[in-house]
């Protein structure tokens, strides 16, 4: 089948079976790697990302549904405000360690933050309960969404 | 090559590179002990170079994989150098031991082996910078300042920047080793500071930068089917199905070398233009296994056959001192338990995978490993491929834990590559796949005895340890060191061992051997410092009071422990968790531990709470000893916490591997959890300065959090929790 999709601002024609998960054209059919695969059965979130706004695991989205949806990925994030925001954030408190997980941690971020601006710590850990961190940076992604938002000091740091 | 000095200790060499400046090479022997770890070769090098532009290019040698080690390394040269930080360019090294040394991310051995020669080599550049810039203006080096990249001469107001005087510095002669002059610690400008990872900011854009992200002309895609019980042999596989499917370009069956632990298992890889559609496709192999005889080997009969070896007998004496079963037999009060955890994997969020192409005779390979000279050898080995015909670059990794220092993935890659010569092959092994076929952390059981005095001093100590053995020899990461914490601090104690041969590959697993013990000798010696009308620390305490002393490995194995410092990490966290004082709630307590290892002292205290069956951690204090300077405290702070949260898991999320006849039962991230954001406590840490060089972090500070968790539960509930993963007794 072809498929015309709409991603990060670009019309993009793939061929693919409609059963093929929306991360396997991004990574393999398009070469767009930043979207990562991880568990392969939407249990871990490193694969998440937008369609039409919403957070979305892209291994268990299939190409056959997503029509003309706008999917936006961590290759284009940084070009709106919130996702410009995030990354900033996230090098502010150097959130990584091996960094995998994290294109889809921003992703899970920037949704919560267009529908909830001012989390709170709690809604934080609701938004992103699905985004596994193998290396454990959940304090600083919790402190990098605060910044983000807005909601907390900058710490000192050398770039 | 220009000119090259040679002491007794250090080479020194400078090269020549197009387009002027200064490159510097310096060869320095590793540390004894690292040599032995390391085996070939016994010396390491480091790169920098210094072009006219003033940009310093650092050759970061060691693999990346979430340890910072791309940033902390190139920091300390950078600190001697004494250039600014944002001068600096790290170029990631290919894999050759014969030009860098040991490359390798374990054992958290990268800081203590490359502390004083990174800072060395830095410190050479400069002095030869320094040297060019005095002869330009024809002083002396005594009236010469440097900082931030740039060279002073008061007197006169004149300065330069490095790369001014790079090219001219490239023609002097090096300096000797020993007329460098280190900075004293307080003038550094860089070490200490907080740094960004290098390649943070490509991360958080989704850059290709991981080995799952390499890309190549006309690339394919693999996957690579195996039998379900290692050791499997391929007898027959109808292919037509799977070959005949979408995308699918190659169906190859391959016979292996028969080593299914370090050599190349038997398998079927299938080719396809995307990988999903190789994993779809791989579905309709038929293919016929020779399994090894894997009869008994379940967790169940694991579990009898443990408790039958402690019904047989005290063991294989690994270490006696003094007269352990007299002593035990006159002891006022003795305390017996048996304590056990599972085996367990190393789940990291990027699944094994591996690039390669191979063509004309030689191999080129894109590898995300922590041990890339294991690699070469499986490659040699299982294909015949000469090293010298491999090129391998090293990729940066999603996690490893240890897992990727075995590199069963990257000789599967490169034998698919070999079959399909000139195509690039892509290996990638799905999460069922990576939990499957991991290297697990090998399971135990402890039966431990404690002899307490008439005034409650330990007087006598004894475990019977029951572990995993391959070919009649303890597992790989699966035998007890013999230093085990309280050996050396109880004048009577026995150490003995018996062994259940096993099926499962096992391996090293982030702390290897000492994420077990000292969750089951911490938990223990809880039990005795109860016994004994006291707490652990306070027990602690008593064992390490007196002179301070080193007490060296009886195996001669590994650094001395030092009293002091153990005892100084355990004051402080005393202090720093306010440990007297007990939380309000009666549903909730503290728990303390205490560790030493990878040449790291921690003492951890955990605040926990139990609310109808429900375990939540609230505060953790560490208190941590890795010497006399963190080298990159944002770094440092962020393997701390992660290594206690990951401690946290292995003892709540539910972290078991079963298996049934040699087939591991779990599949994914639902049936072998990992931590979540939601369980994250508020986690505090003092660093203790000692003035010890300073030693690694990726390891030490994960032992202690999982005894002083049970241990904080013990004193809600008064369950004591002898086995992983945690489990309350129901009323």
């Amino acid at each position: 089948m072809k498929y015309k999709l709409h991603i990060n601002g670009q019309v993009h024609q793939v061929e693919a079976t409609p059963e093929m998960p929306l991360l396997w054209v991004l990574r393999d059919e398009l070469g767009m790697v930043g979207t990562k695969f991880a568990c392969g059965a939407g249990l871990c979130g490193a694969c998440t990302v937008h369609v039409n706004g919403n957070a979305q695991r892209s291994c268990q989205t299939p190409v056959g549904a997503v029509r003309d949806a706008k999917i936006t990925t961590i290759e284009h994030i940084g070009e709106t405000a919130v996702g410009a925001k995030l990354q900033d954030a996230w090098l502010k408190v150097d959130v990584m360690q091996c960094g995998y997980c994290q294109a889809g941690q921003i992703m899970s971020a920037a949704a919560l933050l267009a529908h909830t601006p001012r989390p709170s710590v709690e809604q934080i850990n609701t938004a992103m309960a699905g985004n596994i961190c193998r290396c454990a940076c959940y304090n600083r992604i919790q402190t990098a969404i605060q910044i983000a938002a807005g909601m907390h000091e900058d710490p000192n740091h050398v770039v | 090559m220009l000119s090259e000095a040679i002491n007794r200790r250090t080479l020194l060499k400078t090269a020549f590179v197009a387009g002027g400046g200064l490159a510097l090479e310096a060869i320095i022997p590793l540390p004894v002990w690292a040599r032995e770890a390391a085996a070939v070769p016994a010396t390491l090098s480091a790169f920098v170079s210094i072009a006219p532009d003033g940009i310093v290019t650092i050759v970061s040698k060691n693999p990346e994989i979430g340890q910072g080690i791309k940033t902390s390394l190139p920091m300390m040269i950078a600190e001697e150098l004494d250039c600014a930080w944002s001068q600096v360019r790290i170029e990631q090294a290919d894999a050759d031991a014969k030009r860098y040394g040991p490359q390798v991310a374990g054992g958290s051995t990268a800081t203590p082996t490359n502390w004083l020669p990174m800072r060395q080599a830095g410190a050479a550049a400069r002095a030869m910078l320094v040297q060019a810039a005095a002869t330009q203006w024809n002083v002396s080096t005594e009236e010469v300042t440097t900082s931030r990249g740039r060279i002073f001469h008061e007197g006169s107001g004149r300065s330069l920047g490095y790369g001014e005087v790079a090219s001219r510095a490239a023609g002097l002669p090096v300096p000797e080793v020993n007329t460098l002059r280190l900075k004293d610690p307080q003038q550094f400008t860089i070490i200490g500071q907080s740094v960004v990872g290098i390649d943070s900011p490509k991360i958080v854009k989704g850059k290709p930068i991981f080995g799952i992200d390499t890309r190549l002309p006309g690339m394919l895609y693999a996957v690579y089917e195996v039998a379900p019980v290692p050791g499997g042999r391929l007898l027959s596989a109808d292919i037509e199905a799977a070959r005949n499917a979408p995308g699918v370009k190659h169906v190859i069956p391959l016979t292996g070398n028969g080593d299914a632990d370090q050599g190349l298992a038997d398998g079927v890889a299938v080719v396809a233009t995307n990988w999903w559609l190789a994993n779809q496709a791989r579905k309709q192999l038929q293919v016929k296994w020779d399994l090894p005889a894997a009869q008994g080997h379940s967790s169940e009969t694991y579990q009898s056959k443990a408790e039958a070896a402690f019904g047989a007998g005290a063991g294989e004496e690994l270490r006696r001192d003094g007269d352990p079963s007299a002593q035990m037999t006159s002891a006022v009060r003795r305390v017996k338990a048996r304590y056990q955890y599972p085996f367990i994997a190393h789940a990291p969020m990027e699944p094994q995978n591996c690039t390669a192409l191979y063509k004309d005779d030689k191999l080129e390979v894109w590898a995300p490993t922590q041990a890339p000279g294991g690699g070469l050898n499986m490659i040699q080995k299982a294909l015949g491929v000469d090293p010298g015909n491999v090129t391998l670059h090293l990729t940066r990794m999603g996690g490893g834990f240890g897992r990727r220092l075995m590199n069963d993935f990257m000789v599967q890659a490169a034998a698919v590559a070999k079959a399909i010569p000139g195509t690039p092959i892509k290996l990638l092994w799905s999460r069922e796949d990576d939990m499957r076929r991991d290297y697990y952390r090998p399971g135990g059981w402890h039966d431990f005895e404690a002899g307490l005095d008439a005034d409650g001093k330990l007087r006598v100590f004894t475990d019977h340890f029951v572990t995993f053995s391959t070919d009649g020899k303890p597992a790989r990461a699966a035998d007890m060191g013999v230093s085990m914490i309280p050996a050396g601090l109880v004048a009577h104690l026995r150490y003995g061992r018996s062994m259940i041969p096993t099926v499962l590959r096992t391996g090293p697993l982030r702390a290897p051997g000492s994420n077990a013990l000292c969750f089951v000798s911490q938990s223990f010696l809880d039990e005795v410092a109860v016994a004994a009308g006291t707490d652990l620390p306070r027990l602690m305490l008593s064992m390490l009071d007196g002179e301070r002393r080193e007490i060296k490995p009886r195996d001669g194995r590994g650094p001395p422990f030092d009293t002091g410092r153990a005892r100084d990490v355990i004051e402080k966290v005393l202090q720093t968790s306010d440990w007297a004082r007990k939380p309000q709630q009666s549903n909730r307590a503290k728990g303390f531990g205490f560790y030493f290892c990878h040449q790291g002292y921690f003492a951890e205290v955990v605040e926990a709470s139990v609310t109808d069956g429900n375990i939540a951690v609230h505060r953790v204090w560490v208190a941590g000893d890795v010497g006399s300077q963190i080298v990159n405290p944002m770094g440092a702070e962020n393997q701390v916490k992660g290594a206690i949260i990951d401690g946290l898991a292995q003892a709540l999320a539910g972290q078991e591997i079963k298996v049934v006849e040699g087939v591991v039962q779990n599949s994914n991230l639902h049936d072998f959890p990992l931590a979540r954001i939601g369980t994250t406590p508020q986690i505090e840490i003092a660093w203790v300065k000692s003035e010890k060089p300073p030693t690694g972090l990726g390891e030490p500070a994960l032992p202690p959090v999982i005894p002083a968790l049970t241990n904080a539960i013990f004193a809600i509930t008064g369950n004591r929790i002898r086995s992983l993963p945690v489990q309350l007794k129901t009323a």
